[in-house]
């Protein structure tokens, strides 16, 4: 084993894999090739994109993805539910809980038992799904404004992001991937001090959101890079199945918390914030950043009143259990279903063939909405100058986790 | 509208038959349609009024093994105005899996058409750019299919023990 050859050069390997769909013999003279990653700080991870341009004008753009391709689905075929859950966290790893919640959710509405789950279990997987919410969207404005050339607010997000992740840890014990929503229950009760502590973060992050607002968003230099650039039509985005900020930055109010109405989210009060083209066109790239930017002030809404719910009606009791309803044995009869959710990328769904035999899934398919969005790039990109695609590619937010899974 | 109220809407446009056969138990539920006309029939669940299913959720590929011989690809609807869920499955023979490409209707198709391309090896016709997705373009096999093995060495990399 120790003397055996890792790799075998050979001068076909590189043309066998197609590395490019364009052959540099079927351009037009002025167009040419730029690779852009798979390591560039602009895609936001191992990304690979094909760029052909005429000059600074971008002619086509064709994502290169599977760089990070970790067998998701293969991998659920072979485990049983509660034991996907660690791989559930490492598709979307910025929003880890809410990638967790729709899971769980999807389980438990196999086996029928949704109904019989306690409502401080469902108040606290919001409040903590809300959470990771609030620290998915700060990475996504925080690295949008350093693509646009703004480094100052990258720092700021993450020590922000930074103050969720303890309070995730202390939740958990994990910083990033937590395993901490259950089928049937959770991991754990919150730590005692939980909820004042979340309610002073609440406090400290308000000013800081407003700081941040208009800092960035309103400044001159960030709407003249961001408004009428790739400029998205709500058709458009329909028809290419865009989901989460992005349509509702394309002027839709549609919002999966509110349709679909899961967990505690009906009996929550919050707003779903669309674009308005204030800057320039209706779905340009400020509408969609100014979207994740007002959804952050409704995510601490919402963690506001269950942190309300969580020390009134629904408070820390001697004997509450978040492990009373899980089940021993997780079964589902024999069905195919689809469950989905509103992550801060868009909707997660995932697609379940259970054959009623065994505890594995026959099919647990991941519908990653980074995936699906990634896929109008080329589409919004086209005409525009490299500059704006990058600017593009920033306000789609992309988590390549969860793109290549 | 409700699942029977679509179903009875496509019998009176396509004829009984166009059903091959409904599942309640799923949910959302699903309708098995025969692959040849599966393009007409998502044109008119696209387009008609009332149904309008706008947006393509999710794409998924299926392989029942080689013991049933057959795969499945299953394209989950849904109608943003309308507010109302379907599930479409199309069964194809494990031989020879072929079916139509839906890219005409909805955009989104493309890449998902291509993941399922990718890991079962489903050709999607009139598919405008076929290729992997996940996986390079030299890789052996399709990782999903039941009676899948790995290959050993890829590109003089040990891949599998």
């Amino acid at each position: 084993m120790a003397n055996e050859v890792q790799y075998i050069f050979d001068n076909q390997n590189l043309q066998k894999s197609e590395p490019q769909k364009f052959k540099p013999e079927d351009l037009k003279s002025e167009e040419m090739i730029v690779n852009i990653g798979p390591q560039h700080p602009s895609t936001h991870g191992v990304l690979r994109l094909e760029v052909i341009t005429s000059g600074e004008e971008i002619v086509d753009v064709v994502p290169h993805l599977g760089y990070l391709h970790r067998c998701f689905e293969k991998h659920a075929e072979s485990l049983p539910y509660n034991q996907t859950l660690p791989f559930v966290d490492r598709m979307d790893y910025l929003a880890a809980m809410n990638s967790e919640h729709a899971f769980v959710m999807g389980v438990e509405r196999m086996l029928g038992i949704e109904g019989s789950i306690d409502k401080r279990v469902e108040y606290i997987r919001v409040l903590v799904a809300e959470l990771n919410r609030l620290a998915s969207h700060f990475i996504a404005l925080g690295t949008y404004a350093m693509d646009i050339g703004a480094i100052t607010p990258f720092p700021w997000m993450l020590r922000d992001r930074e103050h969720i992740l303890r309070l995730l840890e202390w939740a958990s014990g994990a910083r990033m991937l937590y395993n901490y929503i259950w089928v049937g229950g959770l991991f754990y009760d919150l730590p005692v001090g939980f909820e004042e502590r979340c309610l002073e973060f609440c406090q400290y992050i308000k000013p800081k959101l407003k700081e941040f607002d208009e800092v960035v968003l309103q400044n001159k230099i960030f709407v003249d890079r961001t408004a009428n650039v790739g400029v998205l039509p709500l058709d458009l985005a329909i028809n290419y199945g865009i989901t989460g900020p992005m349509l509702r930055g394309s002027g839709l109010k549609f919002d999966l918390r509110k349709v679909d109405a899961y967990s505690a989210y009906p009996e929550i009060d919050f707003d779903v914030p669309i674009g308005k083209g204030e800057m320039g066109s209706l779905g340009d790239c400020w509408d969609r950043t100014s979207v994740r930017m007002l959804e952050c002030y409704e995510s601490v809404r919402i963690i506001e009143q269950c942190l309300t719910q969580l020390t009134g009606d629904h408070k820390r009791t001697r004997d509450f259990d978040p492990r009373a309803t899980v089940p021993k044995k997780i079964r589902p009869k024999a069905q195919d279903f689809y469950i989905r959710a509103e992550n801060p990328k868009g909707e997660t769904g995932f697609f379940f063939k259970a054959d009623g035999r065994s505890d594995i899934p026959f099919r647990c398919k991941a519908r990653g909405a980074s995936f699906v969005n990634l896929s109008i790039l080329g589409e919004l990109s086209k005409g525009g100058l490299i500059a704006d695609m990058v600017a593009i590619l920033g306000s789609i937010d992309i988590v390549l986790g969860e793109v290549d899974r | 509208m409700t699942f029977e109220e679509i179903i009875s809407k496509l019998k009176v446009e396509f004829g009984e038959e166009i059903i091959l056969s409904t599942d309640e138990n799923a949910s959302p539920s699903c309708i098995e349609l025969h692959a040849d006309h599966l393009v007409e029939t998502m044109q008119y669940l696209h387009q008609t009024e009332g149904l309008y299913f706008d947006a393509l959720s999710c794409i998924t590929g299926l392989d029942n093994g080689p013991e049933t011989d057959t795969m499945e690809v299953i394209y989950n609807l849904y109608s943003i105005p309308c507010d109302h869920h379907l599930m479409v499955k199309v069964t194809l023979s494990r031989k020879e899996p072929l079916i139509d490409s839906l890219n005409s209707i909805w955009k989104t198709a493309d890449w998902q058409e291509r993941e399922v391309f990718d890991l079962f090896g489903i050709q999607f016709n009139n598919h405008p750019d076929l290729r992997r997705i996940l996986l390079p373009a030299d890789w052996e096999g399709f990782p999903l299919r039941k009676d899948y093995e790995h290959q050993t060495y890829y590109r003089g990399v040990k891949v599998a023990e």
